[in-house]
């Protein structure tokens, strides 16, 4: 005899499934990520369990290391003025697209958000290209250039979604009391628009510390943080140095990138 | 004195329009545009050394379509993409649909807990993936520790099999936003209104949330397909000598192999690829709605 199930609980029973796959989708998102920091104070050269104890060693190496502290310096270098750059270009491109419209400056923001339909390698050759032609060669700028370019696309969404998301009315009735579109934009829509423009030169300048494809191309004498580890990867005697590094880049990322949520969600709720 | 009143703004107003489509024009133009631009031109010149190569020829894509060499490398190229996009979207749809639908108030937390892993490096996140499929790494000392295994295997490590892994785990944001967003809009009454007029459980989610979820499905395919054809990182690291791919190639030319033009002649075939993928999934997309 069959016994019909309700509905209710047939739905609750594939809901409950529904809640474990997704649970297990995000241990397998964050499992290998979480291993860097474990095996960082792991008192072994290997990668592997059981652990051998703990250590701060790897910690204390990384911080004699010359060649750590100056990539660490390019990097933050190389992060703060491509983001800036980047904010510049995301907030004016968005306020064209969204209060301008013209056909150009639809267009700009079009291009602008092009970057991320590009594969990395390519846009590291283009600039390589570009950057002998100008004749700076691979160097500190030219990764400044490239990092600018990959950071767009997320500034540029940022900050349309936030001008995009502004009442009408704002704008009509500073036009209507007379101001001028500079003021209206240095007094009304700048002030409002403060968190989103943080947010997003947080999200460029995370863009820019994690890359590492373009700045190896790119890079001169001077490497960033990430073609640091990309060369020291091939010994493996400095690999927990290397997750020690990973560790602290990785603690970084979540930092920044929990004060840009913050940031963003304060910009929405004003 | 009166119309010089009415003109002045009119002046500054422009001013300031193009002072505002300045940067953008400069960024977008002067180095997007134009870069790239290069990158096409370069790809039709011979190689002799200097930067911008000398005469035109078309030998260099006539290399590429001639020499079986970089037909089987851009043949695995779109299948190791291919595969990787496939499970990316497949794994994560059902995480896009939880969180759009089930999500409650946890949707905004499961959102940002889903694109976290986005904002960390990418190039550490891969090799997380070497650490745990290593000779002496995690699965094999786990595998053997728990007796499956009696000795570490070398099947995991360098792979096309762990490229894709590695690419599913890194593009996982890529495949659940737009997924989300498409669900996202899909009014709750007409769920509802399925289920009142009888429709199973299946049947509501074939019928009715399906096809809501196309567009964001072709979108999260094509901007997981785009990284990953031309991803470097991936297969250097877990990939193996099985596993070039068409970046990794594309690099050489521009490192040890020093042919420029011909580099740029892969980099403009891979944008081929690329865009007719994304005239492909447009297509598709048309197609579902008309």
């Amino acid at each position: 005899m069959k016994i019909p199930v309700p509905p209710v609980l047939r739905g609750s029973s594939s809901g409950a499934a529904l809640w474990i796959y997704v649970a297990l989708y995000l241990i397998f998102l964050y499992l290998p990520i979480c291993l860097i920091p474990l095996f960082s104070f792991n008192d072994s050269v290997q990668a592997a369990f059981p652990l051998k104890g703990v250590t701060l060693g790897w910690y204390r190496t990384l911080f004699q290391e010359e060649g750590i502290h100056s990539a660490l310096w390019t990097s933050l270098e190389v992060g703060v003025f491509s983001a800036a750059l980047a904010t510049l270009c995301g907030v004016t491109v968005s306020y064209a697209s969204v209060f301008m419209k013209s056909r150009f400056a639809n267009l700009l923001s079009y291009v602008a958000r092009l970057p991320i339909l590009i594969p990395g390698v390519i846009i590291g050759i283009a600039m390589l290209i570009m950057a002998n032609l100008v004749g700076i060669g691979p160097s500190v700028p030219a990764i400044i250039a490239g990092h600018t370019l990959v950071g767009l696309p997320a500034t540029v969404m940022v900050m349309q979604g936030r001008f995009a998301s502004f009442p009408r009315s704002i704008a009509e009735a500073a036009e209507d009391l007379g101001a001028r579109e500079w003021t209206l934009v240095r007094r009304v829509l700048l002030p409002m628009a403060v968190p989103a423009v943080g947010s997003a030169f947080m999200l460029a300048f995370l863009t820019s510390f994690d890359e590492f494809i373009i700045a190896f191309f790119l890079s001169g004498p001077h490497p960033t943080l990430p073609v640091y580890i990309w060369g020291q990867l091939r010994f493996p005697r400095s690999l927990p140095i290397v997750m020690a590094l990973g560790s602290l880049i990785l603690a970084v990322s979540v930092v920044v990138s929990i004060l840009s949520e913050a940031l963003r969600r304060r910009g929405q709720a004003t | 004195m009166i119309p010089a009143r009415t003109v002045v703004p009119d002046v500054r107003s422009l001013v300031f329009r193009c002072l505002m489509l300045l940067p953008g024009a400069v960024m977008g133009l002067g180095l997007i545009v134009f870069s790239l631009g290069l990158v096409v031109f370069l790809a039709f010149r011979h190689n002799d050394g200097s930067v911008l190569g000398a005469g035109w020829t078309w030998s260099n894509f006539q290399t590429i379509l001639t020499d079986p060499l970089y037909a089987q490398v851009a043949l695995r190229s779109v299948m190791i993409a291919g595969t990787a996009t496939a499970a990316t979207v497949l794994a994560a749809y059902p995480v896009a649909y939880c969180i759009a639908l089930r999500g409650g108030r946890w949707r905004s937390l499961l959102l940002f807990l889903v694109t976290l892993p986005f904002w960390t490096s990418y190039l550490l996140r891969v090799f997380a993936w070497k650490i745990v499929l290593a000779y002496n790494g995690v699965f094999n000392s786990v595998l053997v520790g728990s007796g499956i295994l009696h000795a570490p295997s070398l099947a995991f490590l360098n792979t096309p099999a762990a490229v894709v892994v590695t690419l599913a785990h890194a593009y996982a944001p890529f495949a659940i936003l737009p997924i989300y967003t498409a669900l996202e809009g899909l009014p709750r009454s007409l769920l509802e209104a399925a289920s009142d007029l009888g429709a199973r459980p299946w049947t509501t989610f074939r019928r009715v949330v399906l096809p809501a979820s196309v567009p964001g499905v072709l979108t999260a395919s094509m901007v997981v397909f785009i990284p990953t054809l031309g991803d470097y990182v991936t297969p250097a690291l877990v990939g193996g000598p099985r596993s070039i791919m068409i970046g990794s190639l594309i690099q050489m030319q521009f490192g040890r192999a020093n042919d420029w033009p011909f580099g740029a002649a892969l980099a403009v075939a891979v944008m081929l690829v690329v865009a007719g993928g994304m005239v492909l999934g447009r297509k598709l997309s048309v197609g579902r709605q008309g």
